[in-house]
């Protein structure tokens, strides 16, 4: 936990709800840390657990996957499914040993620049207090 | 050692971190051994007879035709006779889910040497063991220096120790598959190198259940279940069957013996992770049917019937899993 | 084939430039995997930009492009579209956002440079694996659907009637007009309202192409663009339509004659159970409210139904059913309109307690000569003429406790009425206007607030703590910033400016039309300045207020915008929508069912083969692309085409990895 830590945190955002609230963020010119990477699907049901794991093992420190929220997803239900995949896989992680905080699933609609930035901020002062993750020194 | 016969192609097998059944797999191909007997030569086969070390240590390179190699790699001695039949053969096969994904010695990777030892040697009912004595790589007894291979903390599978050139799954690998593979190395047939010696699709394929829809609203345990219908899909009743996410080739025997699979005939290709996969697939379809109005609490309860994930989704294949062992943070 | 992948760097002006050093990114990405050449420039969307890109897809035989700038929801169409000019498929484009999140968010250069570079890493390894695709092409259903009759519906109706295109118009209630029929005058002309939307109602009812669906709602759609099946209600009048010639007898004859609070008088006057909304509706029909008739309520009216005797041309039939019909259009758009705030939950507004604390809807309703007075001007409690009416502007709206936003009309509704007033009363009545900032901006609208000042109409800047009720007299305590004193005004009517929200069912209905709402909950539409008519479901749009609170003028001009946004694809016969559709494997495919319930369209079906196994068929005009199903595969057999499983890898990887 060195000062110089800095989360590497993977996001995968949703084109209709919580991409678009992020680029709000930027529209309205909100402030908030430069931790994060975005990867943009069309929607966060299409978001594998393999992805989320591969992330963690690659060097991530955090995982966040926002989509829209329950009852507003473009696709009808794609999130629910999301919702669902990532309380099992916080499951595995548990077994693992590693901190299902790591991985962070939010609804954040495409109006809610301010939410994304809170988010965020929020999620990388939390990694920055468990630390980063040991994953990719493991012995393969 | 018998004289060399130069048409006949050249045969080893070696056990690694393993518990025989692959070594029994092979005799199981029935009267089919005695044509490997006629048109094999064995070079080292462990189990069967008696070979050392240090015969095949004084091969050529290459001089084993193919070696058939089963059982994951957790100590010193698995590797490095790994690396050693690696230089001798020219072609190596992963024979077996151990070698190929870690199989179920792969499990111990929730765990490391030190707690192994302590449970193994120290903790438990049944042993006694006042001054903690553990297995030493190196003990100077009068007679001179002992040793004993070095216990890692990581079960690897082979292909993570040595390149590996085939890979014929299941635990143990079907006798038909077997068959196939052996045929296709006497007819001078085998498939690009790299190749997994299987079907490609996955068990679903060859199982005669009938599979519709998969709307999961409950999930039970085998023996929880009063009658399991032999003809439908055993994830439609709630039992959960890793068939869908594991290579096929077995014929789905398990399935006939209203048993679920539990994964051993390894990933599917382009299959990432096979326990990973199977998770996204169940976790999309169990509680499906109520998903907008089933309350946080509903799916955390539904979801808690999943007992023991890594055992479930990853009985086989831990090694060789994205995330492979457990870590601390 | 080996990946040749151009790079192109947009300045955007000072937007990245000035926080980027783009030079450096450029030299950056000289050296990524596959890149053959890296370029900047300052508006690569701008013609010359264009003609840049298309150059060097040329000259360096590129086969994938990666733009490092503003948003893909900005410019993703438009680099399709140069890409594709410049002889490459349009689907080898990857954009690294590196103005709205990257640019626009970080103050440091360093910190600003650095992370556009490892998004440009991202970008550049998901371009490495891109494929040429196809984007297909769907029939467009001729034929629009236009929900809401308010004068927005009218006018999109109107519009695209005229092109020549079928409309369906689909109204709640049992007449088109909307909230522009229940007004007596509109600003600033002063036009008589009715008189100006009644010839545009009447348009609507005998024009060939468009079909009136009244007292009807939407219950259902399916579909996508060029292709919508709409589910519609009609709700039962429990009135012969062809028969009823509209003569009101039956609504004098009723039982409850005069004893329903009526809606469109905003409850201040009252109708029969049997009713007609007002004189001018259309169709000019009658409606059994069953909620109020007692045939209904009570399962009998008296010895016998009374309306019933009285119609001469017998259309009453209380045996009449909801019906259900199914329409196929290409296009829908929405007009739903707005609603007011209600004050009564502000409590020092008196609204809820006091009959002579009233909206401004309400007043306008006792302004027109058709409302509840006839026009004359009379306190609800005791019909007598106010000596003094007092505007308060601003109630609810500019408010953080309950609306943040302008309502956009309350200063010119309060400035008409306050002028309809004068004219009506002249001296007799004071007039008090206590207002935060009178927003006069549209043509005329200053020039119409000026003569307003002009006449003896007292203008008091600020809000009002309360309105205290005396039971002789209302009074309001006022904080006049202009000329820093307390007054303390005593009045006998208080008209309120309520902030104008969306329809109480807004939510409901947005999810309904699979479209999203802005934060304030109005609908959400595509971009605020460019596509304000547009919203991200491609084929449906928006007119009016239901999009944010407007005037007549502006909803008129709005409407008549998605018409024309909505034509342009009613006039191809095929539109080309996204290639992101998912697609089997068959030689991985086990039949294992799993994708078969996850998919939202229904668009997956199990196929028995020959030789008696199943394989999953993917329906490509009913896959909308949402992946959904590629994470349900449990072998890997399912693959969105854009966003497959490798891509999707190689830009983790290239995230995850350190720098």
């Amino acid at each position: 936990m060195t000062d110089s830590y800095e989360p590497n945190i993977i996001a995968f955002l949703c084109n209709w709800c919580s991409y678009a609230g992020s680029d709000l963020a930027g529209t309205s010119r909100i402030k908030y840390p430069p931790n994060v990477r975005s990867i943009r699907v069309m929607c966060s049901g299409r978001v594998d657990t393999s992805f989320i794991l591969r992330a963690l093992k690659k060097g991530a420190d955090g995982v966040l996957i926002a989509g829209c929220h329950p009852g507003d997803c473009h696709y009808q239900s794609g999130n629910y499914k999301t919702n669902r995949r990532i309380i099992l896989l916080k499951k595995l992680l548990d077994q693992l040993g590693i901190d299902e905080k790591r991985v962070r699933f939010d609804y954040i609609s495409a109006s809610e620049g301010q939410k994304f930035a809170d988010v965020v901020t929020e999620f990388v002062n939390e990694l920055k207090e468990i630390g980063p993750c040991t994953l990719k020194e493991v012995e393969q | 050692m018998s004289k060399e016969k130069k048409d006949k192609p050249k045969f080893a097998f070696y056990w690694a971190a393993s518990c025989g059944g692959c070594e029994i797999a092979v005799l199981d191909i029935d009267e089919k051994i005695l044509d490997v007997a006629n048109n094999a030569e064995i070079l080292f086969w462990p189990v069967a007879m008696d070979f050392k070390y240090k015969d095949v240590e004084a091969m050529k390179d290459n001089y084993i035709d193919v070696c058939f190699f089963n059982g994951a790699i957790r100590t010193s001695e698995q590797e490095y006779l790994a690396k050693l039949l690696r230089k001798k053969s020219k072609a190596l096969v992963a024979f077996g889910s151990c070698a190929i994904n870690g199989g179920i010695p792969g499990l111990a990777n929730v765990s490391n040497k030190k707690e192994i030892f302590e449970t193994a040697y120290i903790d438990n009912p049944s042993t006694e063991n006042p001054d903690k004595i553990v297995p030493k790589t190196n003990s100077k007894v009068k007679e001179g220096s002992l040793t004993l291979p070095e216990f890692y903390d990581t079960v690897k599978s082979l292909d993570q120790t040595v390149k590996v050139d085939y890979y014929l799954p299941g635990c143990p690998p079907p006798t038909k598959l077997i068959i196939n593979a052996i045929t296709a190395i006497f007819e001078n047939k085998l498939p690009e190198n790299g190749s997994v010696l299987a079907p490609l699709k996955s068990v679903c394929d060859e199982c005669a259940r009938e599979k519709t829809e998969k709307k999961i609203t409950d999930i039970k345990r085998v023996y929880e279940m009063e009658n399991i219908d032999p003809k439908i899909c055993l994830l439609e009743q709630g039992i959960i069957c890793l068939g869908p996410a594991t290579r096929g080739g077995c014929g789905a025997l398990c399935l006939d013996a209203n048993m679920p699979c539990t994964g051993c005939g390894g990933p599917t290709p382009n299959s990432l992770d096979q326990g990973a996969k199977m998770i996204s697939a169940l976790a999309s379809v169990i509680g499906i049917e109520h998903e907008e109005e089933m309350s946080e609490q509903e799916i955390n309860d539904l979801i808690d019937k999943i007992i023991d994930p890594i055992g479930t989704f990853y009985k086989y294949g831990l090694p060789t899993a994205i995330i492979n062992r457990r870590v601390k943070k | 084939m080996a990946k040749r992948i151009g790079v192109f760097i947009c300045h955007c002006g000072e937007n990245i430039a000035s926080k980027v050093d783009v030079e450096q990114l450029r030299k950056y990405a000289e050296n990524l995997d596959n890149v053959v050449v890296s370029k900047t420039h300052k508006y690569i969307c701008s013609e010359g930009g264009a003609n840049e890109i298309k150059e060097t897809i040329k000259k360096y035989k590129l086969n994938g492009l990666v733009t490092a700038s503003c948003s893909p929801r900005m410019h993703e169409h438009t680099f399709r579209k140069i890409v594709k000019d410049g002889g490459l498929n349009p689907f080898n484009l990857e954009i690294a956002n590196i103005r709205e999140q990257c640019s626009w968010i970080h103050d440091d250069r360093k910190i600003a440079t650095t992370k556009a570079k490892k998004i440009l890493r991202g970008a550049v390894a998901k371009a490495g694996l891109l494929e040429s695709l196809v984007a297909p092409k769907v029939k467009v259903k001729p034929g629009a659907m236009v929900i809401g009759g308010g004068i927005a519906g009218i006018q999109s109706a109107l519009d695209l009637a005229e092109k020549g295109h079928k409309v369906y118009l689909v109204e709640k209630s049992p007449t088109i007009g909307g909230r522009m029929a229940q007004l007596d005058k509109t600003f600033p002309t002063l036009d008589c309202s009715g008189c100006i939307l009644t010839p545009k109602m009447k348009e609507v009812s005998s024009n060939p192409n468009i079909t009136l669906l009244t007292y009807s709602e939407v219950t259902n759609i399916e579909g996508s663009i060029g292709n919508y099946n709409v589910n519609v209600k009609k709700k039962a009048r429990y009135v012969d339509l062809k028969a009823c010639k509209g003569c009101g007898d039956c609504a004098v004859a009723c039982r409850l004659h005069d004893r329903i609070d009526c809606e469109f008088d905003m409850g201040l006057g009252k109708r029969s159970a049997i009713y007609v909304p007002f004189a001018q509706a259309i169709p000019p029909k009658y409606t059994i409210d069953k909620d109020t008739c007692l045939m209904f309520t009570k399962g009998k009216c008296g010895t016998g139904p009374l309306c019933v005797e009285a119609c001469p041309e017998n259309c009453i039939d209380f045996k009449q059913k909801d019906t259900e019909v199914n329409i196929e259009v290409g296009v829908i758009i929405v007009a739903t309109g707005y609603d007011v705030l209600d004050p009564s939950a502000m409590n020092e507004y008196s609204y809820a307690n006091c009959k002579d604390v009233i909206t401004t809807l309400e007043m306008e309703r006792l302004i027109s000569s058709a409302g509840p007075t006839d026009g004359k001007i009379l306190k609800p409690s005791n019909g007598e003429e106010p000596k003094s009416v007092t505007f308060l502007l601003c109630v609810g709206s500019r408010d953080e406790t309950e609306c943040s936003w302008c309502c956009r009309i309350g200063c010119m509704s309060a400035l008409k009425q306050a002028y309809l007033l004068k004219e009506k009363l002249g001296d007799k009545v004071e007039i008090n206007i206590c207002y935060t900032d009178i927003r006069s901006f549209g043509k005329g609208y200053e020039e119409f607030y000026r003569k307003i000042r002009g006449m003896n109409i007292n203008f008091f800047r600020g809000r009002p703590s309360e309105v205290k009720d005396n039971k002789e007299n209302l009074k309001i305590d006022i904080f006049d910033t202009t000329t820093n004193k307390l007054f303390e005004i005593t009045t006998d009517l208080v008209v309120l400016t309520p902030a104008i929200v969306p329809r109480d069912d807004a939510d409901v209905f947005s999810r309904l039309v699979r479209i999203s709402q802005s934060a304030d909950g109005f609908l959400l539409e595509a971009h605020p300045k460019l596509r304000p008519m547009d919203t991200f479901t491609s084929g449906i749009f928006i007119a009016g207020s239901c999009q944010g609170p407007k005037d007549v003028q502006d909803s008129v001009a709005h409407a008549s915008g998605a018409a024309s946004r909505a034509a342009n694809i009613l006039s191809k016969e095929e539109y080309e929508t996204e290639p992101f559709i998912s697609i089997v494997n068959e030689d991985l495919c086990s039949g294992c069912a799993t994708c078969i319930s996850v998919c939202p369209y229904d668009a997956i079906t199990l196929e028995k083969q020959k030789d008696d196994t199943s394989i999953a068929k993917v329906d490509e005009t009913l896959c909308m692309g949402c992946g959904a199903c590629v994470v349900a595969c449990p072998s890997g057999a399912m693959q969105q085409q854009g966003f497959k499983d490798k891509q999707i890898l190689a830009m983790i990887d290239a995230y995850a990895k350190e720098d």
